[in-house]
Protein backbone atom coordinates (compact mmCIF):
# COMPACT_ATOMS: atom_id res chain seq x y z
CA UNK A 1 0.00 0.00 0.00
CA UNK A 2 1.46 3.13 -0.81
CA UNK A 3 1.89 6.05 1.91
CA UNK A 4 -0.52 8.07 -0.01
CA UNK A 5 -3.65 5.94 0.32
CA UNK A 6 -2.59 5.45 3.79
CA UNK A 7 -3.09 8.86 4.42
CA UNK A 8 -6.31 9.08 2.35
CA UNK A 9 -7.92 6.21 3.95
CA UNK A 10 -6.88 7.19 7.61
CA UNK A 11 -8.28 10.95 6.81
CA UNK A 12 -11.63 9.68 5.65
CA UNK A 13 -11.75 7.68 8.53
CA UNK A 14 -11.23 10.67 10.75
CA UNK A 15 -13.70 12.76 9.28
CA UNK A 16 -16.49 9.70 9.85
CA UNK A 17 -15.18 9.83 13.49
CA UNK A 18 -15.70 13.27 14.05
CA UNK A 19 -19.08 13.43 11.77
CA UNK A 20 -20.08 11.20 14.22
CA UNK A 21 -19.21 12.61 17.17
CA UNK A 22 -20.45 16.03 16.59
CA UNK A 23 -23.79 14.05 15.87
CA UNK A 24 -23.56 12.10 19.06
CA UNK A 25 -22.61 15.38 20.78
CA UNK A 26 -23.81 18.09 19.69
CA UNK A 27 -27.55 18.10 20.97
CA UNK A 28 -25.97 18.18 24.22
CA UNK A 29 -23.76 20.57 23.77
CA UNK A 30 -26.68 22.99 22.56
CA UNK A 31 -28.44 22.43 25.46
CA UNK A 32 -25.92 23.27 27.94
CA UNK A 33 -24.94 26.15 25.77
CA UNK A 34 -28.65 27.73 25.75
CA UNK A 35 -29.21 27.15 29.51
CA UNK A 36 -26.76 29.67 30.19
CA UNK A 37 -28.64 32.50 27.94
CA UNK A 38 -31.17 34.91 28.04
CA UNK A 39 -34.44 34.41 26.58
CA UNK A 40 -34.47 36.29 24.06
CA UNK A 41 -30.89 34.85 23.18
CA UNK A 42 -32.29 31.40 23.30
CA UNK A 43 -34.70 32.04 20.21
CA UNK A 44 -33.16 34.71 17.90
CA UNK A 45 -29.36 32.77 18.21
CA UNK A 46 -29.72 29.12 19.51
CA UNK A 47 -26.14 28.61 18.05
CA UNK A 48 -23.94 30.98 19.13
CA UNK A 49 -22.07 30.43 23.16
CA UNK A 50 -23.30 32.90 25.72
CA UNK A 51 -21.61 36.46 25.43
CA UNK A 52 -21.58 38.94 27.88
CA UNK A 53 -25.06 40.27 26.67
CA UNK A 54 -26.72 37.34 26.60
CA UNK A 55 -25.76 34.94 29.73
CA UNK A 56 -28.41 34.94 32.14
CA UNK A 57 -28.71 32.29 34.63
CA UNK A 58 -32.15 32.56 35.71
CA UNK A 59 -33.33 28.88 34.91
CA UNK A 60 -31.14 27.84 37.46
CA UNK A 61 -32.81 30.11 39.70
CA UNK A 62 -36.15 29.15 39.06
CA UNK A 63 -34.97 25.23 39.40
CA UNK A 64 -33.49 25.62 42.32
CA UNK A 65 -36.39 27.11 43.88
CA UNK A 66 -39.13 25.72 42.41
CA UNK A 67 -37.88 21.98 42.78
CA UNK A 68 -36.90 19.63 44.80
CA UNK A 69 -34.18 18.76 42.87
CA UNK A 70 -31.85 18.55 46.19
CA UNK A 71 -34.12 16.00 47.54
CA UNK A 72 -34.50 14.21 43.90
CA UNK A 73 -31.06 13.81 43.60
CA UNK A 74 -30.40 12.58 47.30
CA UNK A 75 -33.10 10.13 46.72
CA UNK A 76 -30.97 8.53 43.46
CA UNK A 77 -28.21 8.81 45.00
CA UNK A 78 -29.49 6.82 48.00
CA UNK A 79 -31.35 4.65 45.68
CA UNK A 80 -28.09 3.88 43.21
CA UNK A 81 -25.43 3.55 45.74
CA UNK A 82 -27.53 0.86 48.06
CA UNK A 83 -28.72 -1.26 44.86
CA UNK A 84 -25.38 -0.92 43.87
CA UNK A 85 -23.55 -1.85 46.90
CA UNK A 86 -26.54 -4.92 47.28
CA UNK A 87 -25.93 -6.02 43.89
CA UNK A 88 -21.92 -6.20 43.76
CA UNK A 89 -21.82 -8.05 47.28
CA UNK A 90 -24.62 -10.41 46.73
CA UNK A 91 -23.64 -11.05 43.05
CA UNK A 92 -19.89 -11.53 44.10
CA UNK A 93 -20.92 -13.85 46.59
CA UNK A 94 -23.19 -15.77 44.61
CA UNK A 95 -20.63 -15.99 41.50
CA UNK A 96 -18.03 -17.16 44.18
CA UNK A 97 -19.83 -20.07 45.01
CA UNK A 98 -20.48 -20.80 41.30
CA UNK A 99 -17.32 -20.76 40.41
CA UNK A 100 -15.80 -22.30 43.37
CA UNK A 101 -17.26 -25.30 44.78
CA UNK A 102 -18.57 -28.33 42.79
CA UNK A 103 -21.92 -28.97 44.29
CA UNK A 104 -25.09 -30.80 42.74
CA UNK A 105 -27.23 -28.41 41.20
CA UNK A 106 -24.33 -25.83 40.28
CA UNK A 107 -25.32 -25.54 36.66
CA UNK A 108 -28.45 -26.02 37.41
CA UNK A 109 -28.78 -22.72 39.93
CA UNK A 110 -26.12 -20.59 37.24
CA UNK A 111 -28.99 -21.09 34.54
CA UNK A 112 -31.87 -20.56 36.98
CA UNK A 113 -29.83 -17.24 37.75
CA UNK A 114 -29.14 -15.98 34.23
CA UNK A 115 -32.56 -16.47 33.27
CA UNK A 116 -33.05 -12.66 34.17
CA UNK A 117 -30.80 -11.29 31.62
CA UNK A 118 -32.93 -12.26 28.83
CA UNK A 119 -36.58 -11.57 30.58
CA UNK A 120 -36.90 -7.75 31.80
CA UNK A 121 -38.29 -7.68 35.22
CA UNK A 122 -40.69 -5.09 34.30
CA UNK A 123 -43.28 -7.94 33.28
CA UNK A 124 -43.70 -8.48 36.80
CA UNK A 125 -44.64 -5.26 37.82
CA UNK A 126 -48.34 -6.18 38.23
CA UNK A 127 -46.80 -9.15 40.93
CA UNK A 128 -44.44 -6.44 42.24
CA UNK A 129 -46.68 -3.82 43.26
CA UNK A 130 -49.15 -6.00 44.80
CA UNK A 131 -46.37 -7.01 47.04
CA UNK A 132 -45.25 -3.95 47.76
CA UNK A 133 -48.70 -3.16 48.85
CA UNK A 134 -48.40 -5.91 50.82
CA UNK A 135 -45.50 -5.63 52.79
CA UNK A 136 -46.18 -1.80 53.03
CA UNK A 137 -43.76 -0.65 50.99
CA UNK A 138 -44.86 1.64 48.03
CA UNK A 139 -43.41 5.16 48.14
CA UNK A 140 -40.33 4.16 50.24
CA UNK A 141 -36.88 4.02 48.62
CA UNK A 142 -36.58 0.47 50.16
CA UNK A 143 -39.17 -0.73 47.80
CA UNK A 144 -36.82 0.63 44.91
CA UNK A 145 -33.70 -0.98 46.26
CA UNK A 146 -35.23 -4.21 46.31
CA UNK A 147 -36.28 -4.25 42.80
CA UNK A 148 -33.48 -2.86 41.50
CA UNK A 149 -31.00 -5.52 43.27
CA UNK A 150 -33.20 -8.04 41.66
CA UNK A 151 -32.93 -6.15 38.47
CA UNK A 152 -28.92 -6.16 38.36
CA UNK A 153 -28.50 -9.41 40.14
CA UNK A 154 -28.17 -12.07 36.89
CA UNK A 155 -26.07 -9.95 34.77
CA UNK A 156 -23.78 -9.36 37.96
CA UNK A 157 -23.40 -13.27 38.59
CA UNK A 158 -22.96 -13.87 34.97
CA UNK A 159 -19.97 -11.83 34.59
CA UNK A 160 -18.35 -12.12 37.90
CA UNK A 161 -18.01 -16.04 37.77
CA UNK A 162 -16.81 -15.10 34.83
CA UNK A 163 -13.87 -13.55 36.70
CA UNK A 164 -13.61 -15.76 39.61
CA UNK A 165 -12.68 -18.41 37.80
CA UNK A 166 -9.56 -16.87 36.40
CA UNK A 167 -8.34 -16.55 40.58
CA UNK A 168 -5.65 -19.00 41.08
CA UNK A 169 -6.70 -22.21 42.67
CA UNK A 170 -3.08 -22.34 44.24
CA UNK A 171 -3.28 -19.03 46.05
CA UNK A 172 -6.78 -20.11 47.68
CA UNK A 173 -5.51 -23.94 48.57
CA UNK A 174 -2.26 -21.87 50.10
CA UNK A 175 -4.68 -19.80 52.34
CA UNK A 176 -6.87 -23.01 53.21
CA UNK A 177 -3.52 -24.90 54.53
CA UNK A 178 -3.02 -21.89 56.64
CA UNK A 179 -6.24 -22.15 57.94
CA UNK A 180 -8.31 -19.43 55.92
CA UNK A 181 -12.03 -20.16 57.01
CA UNK A 182 -13.99 -19.98 53.38
CA UNK A 183 -15.27 -16.39 54.01
CA UNK A 184 -11.74 -15.28 54.38
CA UNK A 185 -10.77 -16.38 51.09
CA UNK A 186 -13.94 -15.20 49.84
CA UNK A 187 -13.09 -11.37 51.30
CA UNK A 188 -9.58 -11.16 51.10
CA UNK A 189 -8.26 -13.05 48.37
CA UNK A 190 -11.25 -13.32 45.13
CA UNK A 191 -13.01 -9.63 46.11
CA UNK A 192 -10.06 -7.90 46.12
CA UNK A 193 -8.89 -9.80 42.72
CA UNK A 194 -11.73 -9.12 40.52
CA UNK A 195 -11.83 -5.61 41.56
CA UNK A 196 -11.41 -4.48 37.54
CA UNK A 197 -14.47 -6.48 36.66
CA UNK A 198 -16.83 -5.22 39.67
CA UNK A 199 -16.22 -1.96 38.20
CA UNK A 200 -17.21 -3.03 35.04
CA UNK A 201 -20.24 -4.62 36.69
CA UNK A 202 -21.17 -1.67 38.73
CA UNK A 203 -21.16 0.89 35.73
CA UNK A 204 -23.49 -1.17 33.52
CA UNK A 205 -25.72 -2.08 36.67
CA UNK A 206 -25.43 2.06 37.89
CA UNK A 207 -26.63 3.13 34.69
CA UNK A 208 -29.99 1.49 34.10
CA UNK A 209 -31.45 2.25 38.02
CA UNK A 210 -30.32 5.84 37.93
CA UNK A 211 -32.44 6.32 34.57
CA UNK A 212 -35.14 4.06 35.05
CA UNK A 213 -38.33 5.95 34.94
CA UNK A 214 -40.85 2.99 35.15
CA UNK A 215 -40.22 1.48 38.80
CA UNK A 216 -40.15 5.40 40.17
CA UNK A 217 -43.68 6.19 38.85
CA UNK A 218 -45.51 2.57 39.78
CA UNK A 219 -43.70 1.98 42.89
CA UNK A 220 -42.60 5.42 44.43
CA UNK A 221 -44.33 8.49 42.93
CA UNK A 222 -44.72 10.37 46.16
CA UNK A 223 -43.41 13.57 46.51
CA UNK A 224 -40.47 12.83 49.47
CA UNK A 225 -39.36 9.11 47.46
CA UNK A 226 -39.50 10.96 43.78
CA UNK A 227 -35.78 10.23 41.64
CA UNK A 228 -34.01 12.44 40.06
CA UNK A 229 -35.18 11.09 36.66
CA UNK A 230 -38.82 11.52 37.64
CA UNK A 231 -38.29 14.14 39.87
CA UNK A 232 -37.01 16.03 36.28
CA UNK A 233 -39.52 14.28 34.27
CA UNK A 234 -42.78 15.91 35.95
CA UNK A 235 -40.85 19.61 36.51
CA UNK A 236 -40.13 19.62 32.76
CA UNK A 237 -44.13 18.78 32.24
CA UNK A 238 -44.35 21.80 33.82
CA UNK A 239 -42.46 23.81 33.11
CA UNK A 240 -42.70 23.24 29.11
CA UNK A 241 -43.21 26.74 28.24
CA UNK A 242 -40.67 28.30 30.75
CA UNK A 243 -37.64 27.88 27.98
CA UNK A 244 -35.00 28.77 30.47
CA UNK A 245 -35.92 26.66 33.42
CA UNK A 246 -36.52 23.31 30.96
CA UNK A 247 -32.98 23.96 29.91
CA UNK A 248 -31.25 24.37 33.25
CA UNK A 249 -33.03 21.32 34.89
CA UNK A 250 -31.42 19.45 31.45
CA UNK A 251 -28.10 20.57 32.39
CA UNK A 252 -28.38 19.93 35.69
CA UNK A 253 -29.48 15.98 35.09
CA UNK A 254 -27.12 16.16 32.60
CA UNK A 255 -24.19 16.92 34.53
CA UNK A 256 -23.55 14.39 37.47
CA UNK A 257 -24.06 11.03 34.80
CA UNK A 258 -21.55 12.94 32.51
CA UNK A 259 -19.02 13.28 34.79
CA UNK A 260 -19.12 9.75 36.37
CA UNK A 261 -18.88 8.43 32.99
CA UNK A 262 -15.93 9.94 32.49
CA UNK A 263 -13.92 9.00 35.69
CA UNK A 264 -15.05 5.72 35.09
CA UNK A 265 -14.87 5.48 31.09
CA UNK A 266 -11.11 4.06 31.21
CA UNK A 267 -12.34 1.35 33.55
CA UNK A 268 -15.77 0.24 31.34
CA UNK A 269 -14.20 -0.02 28.11
CA UNK A 270 -10.96 -1.79 29.30
CA UNK A 271 -13.55 -4.53 30.93
CA UNK A 272 -15.85 -4.60 27.98
CA UNK A 273 -12.63 -5.42 25.93
CA UNK A 274 -11.37 -7.60 28.26
CA UNK A 275 -13.68 -10.11 27.35
CA UNK A 276 -16.17 -10.44 29.64
CA UNK A 277 -18.80 -9.95 27.05
CA UNK A 278 -17.83 -12.52 24.41
CA UNK B 1 -31.03 -60.04 48.59
CA UNK B 2 -28.11 -57.58 47.63
CA UNK B 3 -26.91 -56.35 50.49
CA UNK B 4 -27.01 -52.19 51.04
CA UNK B 5 -24.06 -50.89 50.11
CA UNK B 6 -22.12 -49.18 52.86
CA UNK B 7 -22.11 -45.36 52.54
CA UNK B 8 -18.99 -43.89 51.80
CA UNK B 9 -18.75 -41.03 55.07
CA UNK B 10 -20.44 -38.29 53.87
CA UNK B 11 -18.57 -34.96 54.13
CA UNK B 12 -19.98 -32.58 56.42
CA UNK B 13 -22.32 -30.30 54.63
CA UNK B 14 -20.92 -27.40 53.42
CA UNK B 15 -22.95 -24.46 55.06
CA UNK B 16 -20.65 -21.55 53.49
CA UNK B 17 -22.05 -22.95 49.77
CA UNK B 18 -25.46 -22.06 51.05
CA UNK B 19 -24.60 -18.61 52.81
CA UNK B 20 -22.99 -17.45 49.75
CA UNK B 21 -25.59 -18.12 47.45
CA UNK B 22 -28.73 -16.98 50.14
CA UNK B 23 -28.73 -13.05 49.46
CA UNK B 24 -28.26 -13.28 45.79
CA UNK B 25 -30.83 -16.00 44.95
CA UNK B 26 -33.57 -15.38 47.43
CA UNK B 27 -33.82 -11.58 46.40
CA UNK B 28 -33.58 -12.82 43.14
CA UNK B 29 -36.83 -15.55 43.50
CA UNK B 30 -39.06 -13.41 45.82
CA UNK B 31 -38.74 -10.30 43.69
CA UNK B 32 -37.88 -11.47 40.11
CA UNK B 33 -39.51 -14.84 39.95
CA UNK B 34 -42.08 -15.30 41.63
CA UNK B 35 -43.30 -11.93 40.30
CA UNK B 36 -43.32 -12.98 37.25
CA UNK B 37 -45.19 -16.14 37.59
CA UNK B 38 -47.65 -14.11 39.86
CA UNK B 39 -48.27 -11.89 36.95
CA UNK B 40 -48.52 -14.91 34.71
CA UNK B 41 -51.26 -16.51 36.96
CA UNK B 42 -53.03 -12.99 38.01
CA UNK B 43 -54.06 -12.68 34.17
CA UNK B 44 -56.33 -15.72 34.78
CA UNK B 45 -58.62 -14.02 37.12
CA UNK B 46 -60.64 -10.92 36.89
CA UNK B 47 -61.95 -8.64 39.42
CA UNK B 48 -65.65 -10.26 40.33
CA UNK B 49 -68.12 -8.58 42.09
CA UNK B 50 -67.54 -7.16 45.44
CA UNK B 51 -63.59 -7.25 44.65
CA UNK B 52 -62.99 -10.88 45.02
CA UNK B 53 -60.88 -12.34 42.96
CA UNK B 54 -62.59 -15.12 40.02
CA UNK B 55 -60.63 -17.72 38.00
CA UNK B 56 -61.35 -16.85 34.56
CA UNK B 57 -59.31 -19.05 32.32
CA UNK B 58 -58.23 -17.38 29.05
CA UNK B 59 -61.00 -15.09 29.10
CA UNK B 60 -58.86 -12.08 29.40
CA UNK B 61 -56.86 -13.35 26.51
CA UNK B 62 -60.00 -13.94 24.48
CA UNK B 63 -60.95 -10.37 25.75
CA UNK B 64 -57.57 -9.26 24.38
CA UNK B 65 -57.92 -10.72 20.77
CA UNK B 66 -61.09 -10.91 20.54
CA UNK B 67 -62.69 -7.75 21.60
CA UNK B 68 -62.21 -5.45 18.56
CA UNK B 69 -61.50 -2.59 21.46
CA UNK B 70 -58.67 -4.12 23.02
CA UNK B 71 -57.01 -6.06 19.69
CA UNK B 72 -57.46 -2.91 17.53
CA UNK B 73 -55.15 -1.40 20.27
CA UNK B 74 -53.00 -4.61 20.86
CA UNK B 75 -52.17 -4.99 17.42
CA UNK B 76 -51.15 -1.54 16.80
CA UNK B 77 -48.95 -0.99 19.18
CA UNK B 78 -47.36 -5.07 18.66
CA UNK B 79 -46.91 -3.46 15.23
CA UNK B 80 -45.15 -0.81 16.01
CA UNK B 81 -43.26 -2.38 18.14
CA UNK B 82 -42.15 -4.85 15.24
CA UNK B 83 -41.66 -1.33 13.35
CA UNK B 84 -39.25 0.17 16.28
CA UNK B 85 -37.52 -2.82 16.16
CA UNK B 86 -36.34 -2.86 12.00
CA UNK B 87 -35.54 0.50 12.46
CA UNK B 88 -33.00 -0.25 15.44
CA UNK B 89 -31.77 -3.21 13.66
CA UNK B 90 -31.37 -1.50 10.28
CA UNK B 91 -29.57 1.74 11.01
CA UNK B 92 -28.61 1.32 14.68
CA UNK B 93 -26.62 -1.90 14.12
CA UNK B 94 -24.63 -1.31 10.77
CA UNK B 95 -23.67 1.94 12.01
CA UNK B 96 -22.34 0.42 15.04
CA UNK B 97 -20.95 -2.02 13.16
CA UNK B 98 -19.57 0.58 10.61
CA UNK B 99 -18.13 3.15 12.98
CA UNK B 100 -16.64 -0.15 15.09
CA UNK B 101 -14.76 -1.15 11.98
CA UNK B 102 -13.38 1.93 11.31
CA UNK B 103 -12.60 2.62 14.97
CA UNK B 104 -10.20 -0.70 14.87
CA UNK B 105 -8.61 0.53 12.15
CA UNK B 106 -4.59 -0.07 13.60
CA UNK B 107 -2.53 2.87 14.78
CA UNK B 108 -5.60 5.02 14.72
CA UNK B 109 -5.15 8.51 16.55
CA UNK B 110 -7.86 9.62 19.45
CA UNK B 111 -9.65 6.18 18.97
CA UNK B 112 -10.23 6.92 22.55
CA UNK B 113 -11.81 9.79 22.07
CA UNK B 114 -13.55 9.12 19.87
CA UNK B 115 -15.30 5.76 21.69
CA UNK B 116 -15.75 7.78 24.67
CA UNK B 117 -17.95 10.74 22.73
CA UNK B 118 -20.05 8.29 21.10
CA UNK B 119 -20.82 6.52 23.84
CA UNK B 120 -21.86 9.42 25.70
CA UNK B 121 -26.09 9.82 24.41
CA UNK B 122 -26.17 5.90 26.05
CA UNK B 123 -25.84 7.07 29.69
CA UNK B 124 -28.22 10.00 29.69
CA UNK B 125 -31.64 9.09 30.69
CA UNK B 126 -34.71 8.66 28.21
CA UNK B 127 -35.98 11.61 30.06
CA UNK B 128 -33.28 14.21 28.89
CA UNK B 129 -32.47 12.66 25.21
CA UNK B 130 -36.50 12.49 24.82
CA UNK B 131 -36.55 16.43 25.81
CA UNK B 132 -33.29 17.51 24.09
CA UNK B 133 -34.52 15.90 20.80
CA UNK B 134 -38.47 17.60 21.62
CA UNK B 135 -36.54 20.72 21.83
CA UNK B 136 -34.40 20.63 18.60
CA UNK B 137 -37.35 19.13 16.43
CA UNK B 138 -40.03 21.68 17.78
CA UNK B 139 -41.16 24.16 15.02
CA UNK B 140 -41.46 26.90 18.34
CA UNK B 141 -37.42 26.78 18.61
CA UNK B 142 -35.87 26.51 15.13
CA UNK B 143 -32.84 24.67 15.63
CA UNK B 144 -33.88 21.95 13.31
CA UNK B 145 -35.36 24.43 10.31
CA UNK B 146 -32.72 26.49 10.38
CA UNK B 147 -30.15 23.92 10.39
CA UNK B 148 -31.39 22.68 7.29
CA UNK B 149 -32.45 26.06 5.69
CA UNK B 150 -28.42 26.43 6.19
CA UNK B 151 -28.58 23.13 4.18
CA UNK B 152 -30.39 24.40 1.72
CA UNK B 153 -33.56 21.92 2.60
CA UNK B 154 -35.51 23.54 4.91
CA UNK B 155 -38.75 23.16 2.52
CA UNK B 156 -38.60 19.14 3.94
CA UNK B 157 -38.96 20.32 7.46
CA UNK B 158 -41.63 19.39 8.93
CA UNK B 159 -42.84 18.73 13.09
CA UNK B 160 -42.03 15.31 13.06
CA UNK B 161 -43.31 14.21 16.62
CA UNK B 162 -46.45 15.36 15.83
CA UNK B 163 -47.70 14.11 12.67
CA UNK B 164 -49.44 10.59 13.10
CA UNK B 165 -47.10 9.29 9.80
CA UNK B 166 -43.48 10.06 10.93
CA UNK B 167 -43.78 10.02 14.66
CA UNK B 168 -42.89 6.40 15.37
CA UNK B 169 -39.86 6.77 12.75
CA UNK B 170 -38.84 9.47 14.55
CA UNK B 171 -38.97 8.09 17.84
CA UNK B 172 -37.04 5.01 16.77
CA UNK B 173 -34.63 7.28 15.09
CA UNK B 174 -33.94 9.09 18.31
CA UNK B 175 -33.73 6.00 20.24
CA UNK B 176 -30.90 4.73 17.60
CA UNK B 177 -28.72 8.11 18.23
CA UNK B 178 -28.77 7.25 21.97
CA UNK B 179 -27.69 3.79 21.84
CA UNK B 180 -25.79 3.30 18.93
CA UNK B 181 -22.72 3.18 21.09
CA UNK B 182 -23.64 -0.24 22.63
CA UNK B 183 -23.37 -2.42 19.46
CA UNK B 184 -20.32 -0.07 18.57
CA UNK B 185 -18.58 -0.98 21.90
CA UNK B 186 -19.30 -4.68 21.76
CA UNK B 187 -18.45 -5.41 18.35
CA UNK B 188 -15.25 -2.99 18.54
CA UNK B 189 -14.19 -5.62 21.37
CA UNK B 190 -14.48 -8.15 19.05
CA UNK B 191 -12.74 -6.97 16.44
CA UNK B 192 -9.92 -6.47 19.07
CA UNK B 193 -9.90 -10.15 19.85
CA UNK B 194 -9.23 -11.54 16.32
CA UNK B 195 -5.87 -12.38 16.36
CA UNK B 196 -2.88 -10.41 14.55
CA UNK B 197 -1.97 -13.64 12.85
CA UNK B 198 -4.97 -14.47 10.97
CA UNK B 199 -4.68 -10.94 9.43
CA UNK B 200 -1.59 -10.69 8.48
CA UNK B 201 -2.03 -14.59 6.66
CA UNK B 202 -5.08 -12.56 4.91
CA UNK B 203 -2.90 -9.92 4.30
CA UNK B 204 0.04 -12.33 2.61
CA UNK B 205 -3.06 -13.76 0.57
CA UNK B 206 -3.38 -10.00 -1.08
CA UNK B 207 -7.16 -9.35 1.43
CA UNK B 208 -6.66 -6.29 2.41
CA UNK B 209 -9.18 -3.25 3.19
CA UNK B 210 -12.89 -3.65 2.43
CA UNK B 211 -12.82 -7.32 1.12
CA UNK B 212 -10.52 -8.06 4.92
CA UNK B 213 -13.69 -6.66 6.27
CA UNK B 214 -16.31 -8.59 4.26
CA UNK B 215 -14.20 -11.79 3.96
CA UNK B 216 -12.41 -12.39 7.03
CA UNK B 217 -13.59 -9.80 9.42
CA UNK B 218 -17.20 -10.02 9.46
CA UNK B 219 -17.81 -14.18 9.65
CA UNK B 220 -15.37 -13.76 12.75
CA UNK B 221 -17.88 -11.55 14.20
CA UNK B 222 -21.22 -13.40 13.52
CA UNK B 223 -21.64 -14.09 17.30
CA UNK B 224 -21.74 -10.96 18.05
CA UNK B 225 -23.77 -9.19 16.00
CA UNK B 226 -26.46 -12.62 16.97
CA UNK B 227 -25.82 -11.23 20.66
CA UNK B 228 -26.44 -7.79 20.00
CA UNK B 229 -29.82 -8.73 17.72
CA UNK B 230 -31.10 -10.55 20.49
CA UNK B 231 -30.09 -7.72 22.99
CA UNK B 232 -31.82 -5.31 20.70
CA UNK B 233 -34.67 -7.44 20.48
CA UNK B 234 -35.21 -7.91 24.42
CA UNK B 235 -34.54 -4.06 24.78
CA UNK B 236 -37.40 -2.54 21.98
CA UNK B 237 -39.93 -4.96 22.86
CA UNK B 238 -39.67 -3.63 26.69
CA UNK B 239 -39.45 0.02 26.07
CA UNK B 240 -41.39 2.10 27.51
CA UNK B 241 -39.73 5.42 28.90
CA UNK B 242 -38.86 7.14 26.15
CA UNK B 243 -42.08 7.25 24.10
CA UNK B 244 -43.82 8.71 27.58
CA UNK B 245 -41.40 11.40 28.12
CA UNK B 246 -42.12 12.47 24.61
CA UNK B 247 -45.51 11.54 23.68
CA UNK B 248 -46.99 10.80 27.39
CA UNK B 249 -48.86 7.80 28.43
CA UNK B 250 -51.42 7.76 25.38
CA UNK B 251 -48.38 8.08 22.93
CA UNK B 252 -49.59 10.15 20.55
CA UNK B 253 -50.55 11.60 18.08
CA UNK B 254 -53.70 9.21 17.65
CA UNK B 255 -51.66 6.06 19.65
CA UNK B 256 -49.21 6.15 16.32
CA UNK B 257 -46.42 5.87 18.66
CA UNK B 258 -48.14 3.11 21.16
CA UNK B 259 -45.45 0.37 21.77
CA UNK B 260 -46.01 -2.91 24.29
CA UNK B 261 -44.56 -0.92 27.05
CA UNK B 262 -46.75 1.95 26.87
CA UNK B 263 -50.13 0.12 25.87
CA UNK B 264 -48.94 -2.31 29.16
CA UNK B 265 -49.16 0.83 31.20
CA UNK B 266 -52.34 2.05 30.18
CA UNK B 267 -53.60 -1.19 30.88
CA UNK B 268 -52.37 -1.56 33.87
CA UNK B 269 -52.05 1.72 35.59
CA UNK B 270 -55.20 3.43 33.41
CA UNK B 271 -54.88 6.93 31.88
CA UNK B 272 -57.80 9.90 32.22
CA UNK B 273 -61.29 8.38 31.81
CA UNK B 274 -60.45 4.49 31.73
CA UNK B 275 -59.63 2.91 35.08
CA UNK B 276 -56.55 0.82 35.67
CA UNK B 277 -57.41 -2.87 35.47
CA UNK B 278 -54.26 -5.43 36.85
CA UNK B 279 -55.62 -8.52 35.36
CA UNK B 280 -55.57 -7.29 31.80
CA UNK B 281 -52.44 -5.37 32.62
CA UNK B 282 -51.48 -9.27 34.12
CA UNK B 283 -52.34 -10.45 30.13
CA UNK B 284 -50.46 -8.13 28.32
CA UNK B 285 -47.48 -8.37 30.58
CA UNK B 286 -48.09 -12.19 29.80
CA UNK B 287 -48.18 -11.94 26.27
CA UNK B 288 -45.19 -9.32 26.31
CA UNK B 289 -43.66 -12.34 28.05
CA UNK B 290 -44.19 -14.82 25.64
CA UNK B 291 -43.37 -12.59 22.67
CA UNK B 292 -40.12 -12.15 24.39
CA UNK B 293 -39.29 -15.74 25.02
CA UNK B 294 -40.18 -16.67 21.29
CA UNK B 295 -37.83 -14.55 20.37
CA UNK B 296 -35.19 -15.34 22.96
CA UNK B 297 -35.81 -19.33 21.80
CA UNK B 298 -35.32 -18.77 18.20
CA UNK B 299 -32.14 -16.96 18.92
CA UNK B 300 -30.83 -19.62 20.99
CA UNK B 301 -31.78 -22.90 19.32
CA UNK B 302 -32.29 -21.58 15.56
CA UNK B 303 -29.67 -18.88 14.94
CA UNK B 304 -26.72 -19.54 17.66
CA UNK B 305 -26.76 -23.33 17.45
CA UNK B 306 -25.90 -22.69 13.72
CA UNK B 307 -23.56 -19.82 14.38
CA UNK B 308 -20.12 -21.12 13.79
CA UNK B 309 -17.28 -19.96 16.09
CA UNK B 310 -14.09 -19.93 15.92
CA UNK B 311 -11.24 -20.58 18.65
CA UNK B 312 -8.00 -19.23 18.46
Amino acid sequence: MSARANILRSSAAHAILIAYTVLALYPVVLIVINSMKSRRAIFNDPLSLPTRETFDLVGFHTVLEQGNFLLYFQNSMIVTVASLFFVLLFGAMAAFALAEYRFRGNLLMALYLALGIMIPIRLGTVAILEIMVAANLVNTLTALILVYTAQGLPLAVFILSEFMRQVSDDLKNAARIDGLSEYRIFFTIALPLVRPAMATVGVFTMIPIWNDLWFPLILAPGEATKTLTLGSQIFLGQYVTNWNAVLAALTLAIFPVVVLYLIFSRQLIRGITKGAVK
Amino acid sequence: MPQPRRRAPRSPVRWHIAVFLAPAVLIYTAIMIIPLFGTLNLSLFTRGEGGAREFVGLANFATLFGDPRWSGAFWNATGNNLWFFVIHMLVQNPIGIALAAILSTPRLRFAAFYRTAIFIPAILSFVIVGFVWKLILSPLWGVAPNFMDALGVGNWFAPWLGLERSALTTLALISVWQFVGIPLMLIYAALLSIPDEVLEAAEMDGITGASQFWKIKLPLILPTIGIISILTFVGNFNAFDLIYVTQGALAGPNYATDILGSFLFRTFFGFQLQLGDPHMGATVATVMFFIILAGVSLYLFGVQTRLRRYQF
